[in-house]
């Protein structure tokens, strides 16, 4: 057994990071239930709407170039593949802002319950079915609103 | 495809022990598999697999124990009380961590169960793990009641505080904590940031904060107001979904989490205190 007299909360940070899941902790997300699978969910498309964001920046700078500029960049999404593409941004942020709404909520104690006296088989009174419809809702929002992107981006004159 | 959907099916939107027991009916044996390593002597780690023959009330710390008593004395295991009161039996079975004296061989779903040590917690050996960083974490939020009306040294005078069950309601879940470890080692942000102090520590500072005794509340408050701290819970629901105690330690951690927000009152009432002379009763 290692020994050590450092103690606290900052003191510890320093201590090896043997037997630590890391990235692998939260790439599986089947799991542990539907509020895990809302937290991989949420990191993914957070990641991928921060990417997008960027290259957002980079494609509407092509502005400074003129119109030439501008439609040439506009060509990258007028292709299935690009509108593929702008369907996926479609449903990541409705999910991620549906889902972090959700969140908002419940990280300032809100929709959680009351803590009580726990009976067998202690189910958690926080992965209630409050939660549950908020994460099934914003799936089905998500999914609603890429039906009706691919509508109109496929479905158009 | 078909893999995908067969994972989400299993998702459990109920409680763990509403699982039929079925898989298992009829089968009188199981095949364990153990992680074994011992670093200590450069034994890399691999499994190895024993089978056990089980019954309908055998628990996985019971085949462990079978297989330690009569297949492989060296298996190395921590255990105690095999009544989920101690905290010491907890690993990851089946990818999950629970406690193997709490986890009946019947509920899982197939014949075959890997027993691995807890994640997030330095492995020493086989299925042990240190809990010394988990400990230090648990230390750094000073999981005791901090009054000081209540001089609890003086033996001569007995303070007695004045609780409703409603206040007592306020914390109680959070204080059957056993300190077994599954929520920690459950925690997607634990498994990356060591400074965060992890579910358990958080619960047991919600706990301290709601209980009506403890004067002490903002001080705690710093040792978690941090960047690391209470902040960098992301409520995957993890920590709660493994409770075997029913603490529920997402709750608290959400519900201090509003008080420090100031999204929920947090005009906590201090407990009335009752002094009691029993100078010459006390040894």
């Amino acid at each position: 057994m290692r020994t050590s007299n450092r103690r606290g909360l900052f003191k510890t940070a320093e201590e090896d990071r043997n037997n630590r899941e890391g990235l692998k902790g939260w790439l599986n997300p089947a799991r542990y239930g539907w509020e895990r699978v809302s937290y991989w969910l949420q990191r993914l498309t957070g990641l991928f709407l921060l990417i997008y964001f960027i290259g957002h920046i980079y494609e509407t700078s092509s502005l400074t170039g003129g119109a030439g500029a501008w439609n040439a960049m506009l060509q990258f999404t007028e292709t299935p593949w690009g509108h593929l593409f702008l369907i996926l941004v479609i449903g990541t942020s409705t999910y991620h802002s549906t889902n972090g709404i959700r969140l908002i909520f419940t990280e300032a104690g809100r929709g959680l319950g009351r803590p009580g006296r726990p009976d067998y088989p202690y189910d958690a009174l926080s992965l209630n079915y409050r939660q549950k419809s908020g994460i099934w809702i914003a799936l089905i929002l998500a999914a609603v609103a890429m039906f009706y992107g691919g509508n109109v981006l496929f479905g158009g004159d | 495809m078909s893999g995908i959907i067969k994972k989400i099916s299993m998702l459990r939107t109920g409680s763990k022990h509403e699982r039929s027991e079925k898989s298992l009916r009829g089968r009188s044996s199981i095949v364990l598999r153990v992680y074994r390593a011992n670093k200590a002597v450069g034994d890399s780690a691999h499994y190895d697999t024993f089978d056990v023959p089980i019954q309908r009330w055998t628990t996985v710390l019971d085949a462990l124990l079978y297989a330690k008593s009569y297949k492989d004395t060296s298996i190395g295991i921590r255990y105690s009380c095999r009544m989920a009161s101690c905290g010491s039996c907890g690993m990851k079975i089946n990818g999950i961590p629970r406690l193997a004296c709490y986890t009946n061989v019947s509920e899982m779903e197939s014949g075959v169960i890997s027993c691995e040590p807890l994640t997030n917690f330095p492995l020493i050996r086989d299925l042990v793990t240190d809990f010394h960083q988990f400990f230090s974490h648990h230390k750094s939020v000073r999981p005791y009641i901090i009054n000081q009306n209540a001089d609890l040294r003086d033996r001569k005078e007995l303070s007695e505080f004045i609780q409703s069950p409603r206040d007592v309601d306020e914390y109680l879940q959070s204080s059957y904590c056993i300190k077994c470890g599954l929520c920690y080692s459950a925690c997607p942000t634990v498994a990356t940031d060591t400074k965060f102090p992890g579910p358990q520590a958080l619960a047991q500072a919600y706990r301290y904060s709601a209980d009506t005794r403890d004067t002490g509340s903002r001080e705690d408050m710093k040792a978690i107001d941090d960047k690391h701290g209470i902040w960098r819970c992301h409520f995957a629901g993890s920590c709660s979904s493994v409770c075997p105690k029913g603490v529920d330690p997402a709750l608290g951690i959400q519900l201090l989490r509003g008080h420090m927000m100031s999204f929920s009152k947090h005009n906590k009432k201090i407990a009335e205190l009752k002094h009691h002379s029993h100078g010459n009763q006390i040894t």
